[in-house]
């Protein structure tokens, strides 16, 4: 199993060797710790980087959420804790800083935790590893892609510090809220650094598409054709094509709110408003045009936070099932079918707005359509698991849930773009429990499960499988609890965003339910205590891996555990493809794509030496 | 065979997806928990189509979550003898589970259309009953005077406290001063986003007698959620009776001329 180390690869250079997390560097100085722990151009240490930094980011983001949700559980009740922190009227929340809270929730966890956390963590770590580079095509480039991420952490989190406190107009920063200063507290400077926030995350992530997509392209190893790619590389490479074809549209849109803002223009803003009492702007705009543009990109956004875990997930169930993926070409067409369609499906989001009823329902058609490719996945990942050998590590737990969630997110869905029934549910509790079953129930399980399954990859050591068992159980069962309920919230009409909605003789009764949920969040927030240690322990003292501790057979699991600067010892040459488990007459339960073809020959061959 | 408890376990909680999944809407009319009232003429269409979607969706839930929950009951490692089946998929199957979803969601949203026509695209030919306008953090209403015409002096003002006729079509024409809103009342089933510089027509035929909220659905600034108005459904009779003590409670406390200038965006 372990490959031949006889042969080292001209790319490893063996004076600068580099492992993270537990390496040190044998020459010393400052200037080499800080090219290669914190300007490092080894795609795996800016892997890790934007790793560690997007999990601070989603504790921050999980507190956020929290405190929503203790509003919406007890509304005007003093919040316990981080009351202290805001420091208002005792702890008690005020309207607007509730609002700034959801709008900072959703804003920290999409930009700054799930789109960095695939594409720039995942995407970083695994693309060279698992197509046999060793390194990306542009080194540079990669690490300024994480560096470029830094200016929107200052400009995210200086918002919350600055008066009026954080940007208040919701995460899709509707205008005329979001361009009129005098339409709510959040909306100065805030707002305004929110939009550089979100121009900063624009620039890091057209940076890592560029990249991803000339590495993929050109930098496979030898035999590594685009058919024998894993999942996982087809998913992020079709979410970088997706990132570098929509991302111009959402930094235009983002220049000319600014514009609007700061220059006073009026691409946003029609003639004659008066907001607060005060009449504002030159007008001429349509703030329709915004959510046009900002859906264009935000709508293929949401399969940006989707397809990698997909991938990932595809990757993680083939291994523990010991089978091959099941349609491996459907579920790459069907990505790209996502992909496509994602471009034609934003008018989706604006039902309601205004926009021609007309155009609604072509918009509904289109939808209802992606809906098909997402069930192929579905079928396939079903087909996967049938007649497999199924392991239950943590891992594979959290991928059959990603696939048991996916499956309520993505029938949930189909409510919304129906567009008579969207009507009554647009912008309820239903379209939150909608969002969350794909976004936390299905990518953060997806992300979870590749944690556990590249942990020993990342860090030579695997992470403790009996606490990994008691995070998934209990992050499951308080996910549903807090989640699915949303649902049955929804069918009554509960509007999100309000802070109090229990004045409405309408929804005055759902207190107590409300109150349950916030209870199931505080579980599930409280649960990655678990995870946390976990992780930080294993990083240090978890039981050493090895090459290969799953039986595997991508190329990652030929590297070294963590893999040295260079990745591979020898170069790995291809023979077939990503998912050969259970291969029938070959020796062992599973070929590696680096096995020759005759593998009976090359057991032979294996013995002699 | 403590192995193969944990795998009976874990399959367990899978099932427990389905399970208390369908649990949670069965239970959830009777905790009042659902749809609130309608009494709209055309809420018992969308109401429907809610429903015929929830069954639709309910059964593909059921059947792949409990096929979820079955593989990883039969299939657990520790039960089975020699290696997994090794195939890599079936054309066949592809097919049938392309073209079955497909056929399916091209008739879902055929289906939803006429639905949607009528609450969005077959509008009255009648002159407005109502303005509406929104703003930061009330609902603004304009009625016609005793001359039925908009934009007259003798327009009645009124805030937040809508009255509409039952058992006939109403039209609104709905308007924004300052940011986005959304005019939703649910119990009608109708929800359209207020936008400021676009005059959207909003209609509907209310068949009950009753007083329902008004609810801001689209984020308006720090006080959304107390941006809460009432509506009034009641006969032709008592609607005019009430726009009458309306007209003369305004001429009363302020002259004709005054209540033009009352600040409205035309």
């Amino acid at each position: 199993m372990t490959p031949p180390t006889t042969t080292a690869s001209p790319a490893v250079d063996h004076g600068h060797v580099t492992v993270p997390a537990h390496g040190h560097a044998p020459h010393g100085g400052l200037s080499h710790f800080l090219s290669t722990y914190v300007f490092s151009k080894d795609h795996k240490v800016i892997g890790l980087q934007f790793l560690f930094s997007t999990l601070l980011w989603f504790l921050i983001g999980g507190l956020l959420a929290l405190a929503v949700r203790w509003q919406v559980a007890w509304p005007w009740s003093p919040v316990p804790v981080l009351g202290k922190l805001f420091a208002q009227e005792g702890g008690q929340m005020a309207p607007e800083f509730y609002t700034m809270l959801f709008t900072m929730h959703a804003t920290v966890m999409i930009f700054l935790v799930i789109i960095p956390i695939l594409a720039g963590a995942f995407g970083n770590f695994l693309i060279p590893l698992m197509i046999g580079a060793d390194d990306m095509a542009f080194p540079t480039l990669n690490m300024l892609s994480y560096w470029f991420m830094w200016p929107a952490f200052i400009a995210f989190g200086a918002s919350f510090f600055v008066e009026g406190g954080a940007a208040a107009g919701g995460w899709t920063s509707y205008p005329p809220l979001s361009t009129n200063v005098a339409s709510s507290p959040g909306s100065g400077w805030g707002q305004t650094l929110w939009l550089l926030g979100l121009t900063f995350v624009g620039v890091s992530s057209m940076l890592g598409s560029v990249n991803y997509m000339t590495t993929i392209i050109l930098m496979r190893a030898p035999g590594m054709t685009m058919f024998r790619l894993p999942m996982t590389i087809w998913a992020m490479f079709i979410t970088a094509v997706l990132q570098a074809f929509a991302l111009p549209v959402l930094t235009a849109a983002g220049f000319m709110q600014l514009a609007d803002r700061v220059f006073n223009t009026g691409f946003f803003s029609p003639e004659g408003l008066v907001v607060n009492n005060l009449t504002s702007g030159p007008g001429g705009g349509q703030p329709l045009l915004w959510q046009h543009l900002f859906w264009f990109y935000s709508h293929p956004a949401v399969y940006i936070m989707i397809l990698p875990a997909m991938g990932m997930v595809s990757d993680i169930l083939t291994c523990f099932a010991r089978k091959p993926l099941f349609g491996y070409r459907p579920m790459v067409y069907s990505i790209a079918g996502i992909a496509g369609l994602g471009f034609i499906v934003w008018g989706h989001h604006m039902f309601m707005s205004g926009m021609n009823p007309a155009l609604g329902i072509t918009f509904m058609v289109s939808t209802m359509m992606i809906a098909l490719p997402s069930a192929v996945k579905t079928f396939n990942w079903l087909g996967t698991l049938w007649g497999g050998r199924i392991q239950f590590t943590t891992s594979m737990l959290f991928a059959m849930s990603f696939v048991s969630m996916f499956i309520i997110g993505g029938l949930s869905g189909i409510f919304m773009a129906a567009t008579p029934v969207d009507i009554f549910i647009h912008d309820t509790y239903f379209i939150v429990a909608h969002f969350h079953y794909v976004l936390f129930a299905g990518t953060a399980m997806g992300v979870w499960a590749a944690i556990y399954f590249w942990f020993p990859k990342m860090f030579g050591r695997t992470m403790n499988e009996f606490w990994g068992k008691v995070h998934f159980f209990l992050t499951f069962i308080f996910l549903n609890g807090t989640f699915f309920t949303m649902h049955i919230l929804g069918a009554v009409g509960f509007p999100r965003r309000l802070a109090d909605a229990y004045h409405y003789e309408t929804f005055h009764h759902l207190q107590p339910m409300n109150a349950f949920m916030t209870w199931c969040a505080i579980g599930m927030v409280a649960t990655q205590i678990i995870f946390a240690i976990n992780f930080v322990w294993s990083m240090f003292r978890g039981p050493v891996a090895g090459r290969n501790p799953w039986n595997a057979n991508g190329l990652e699991w030929t590297a070294p555990s963590p893999p040295g600067h260079g990745n591979f010892d020898y170069q790995p040459i291809v023979y077939r493809g990503p998912y050969e488990y259970s291969v029938p007459g070959a020796d062992k339960d599973h070929l590696m794509q680096t096995d020759p073809p005759n593998a009976a020959a090359a057991a032979a061959a294996a013995a002699a030496h | 065979m403590g192995k193969r408890l944990a795998g009976m376990f874990w399959a367990l909680v899978f099932l427990a997806v389905p399970v208390l999944g369908v649990a949670t809407f069965a239970v959830a009319p009777s905790i009042n928990v659902w749809l609130p009232k309608d009494v709209s003429e055309h809420g018992r269409q969308i109401d429907s189509l809610f429903y015929f979607i929830l069954v639709l969706t309910g059964v593909v839930f059921v059947a792949t979550e409990v096929l979820l929950f079955w593989f990883i009951w039969k299939y657990d490692a520790v039960k089975q003898q020699g290696p997994a089946t090794y195939i890599q998929g079936s054309h066949t199957l592809e097919v049938v589970w392309t073209i079955i979803p497909a056929a399916t969601l091209l008739f879902l949203a055929i289906y939803q259309m006429n639905a949607w026509a009528d609450v969005k695209m077959r509008r009255p030919a009648m002159a407005p009953t109502v303005e509406v306008v929104a703003r930061q953090f009330e609902w603004r209403l304009r009625y016609p005077g005793r001359d039925g015409t908009l934009g007259t002096a003798d327009d009645l003002f009124l805030v937040n406290d809508l009255h509409l006729p039952i058992d006939e079509d109403v039209l609104i024409q709905l308007k924004s001063m300052d940011v986005l809103h959304s005019f939703f009342l649910p119990h009608v089933r109708i929800k359209q986003d207020a936008v400021p510089g676009m005059k959207i027509p909003v209609w509907f035929k209310a068949r009950e007698e009753g007083a329902f909220d008004i609810v801001c659905a689209e984020l308006c600034g720090w006080g959304h959620y107390k941006m809460k108005g009432r509506v009034t459904y009641e006969s032709r009779a008592k609607f005019d009776a009430w726009l009458e003590r309306k007209y003369a409670e305004q001429e009363a406390t302020q002259p004709q001329s005054e209540a033009a200038d009352v600040a409205l965006v035309r």
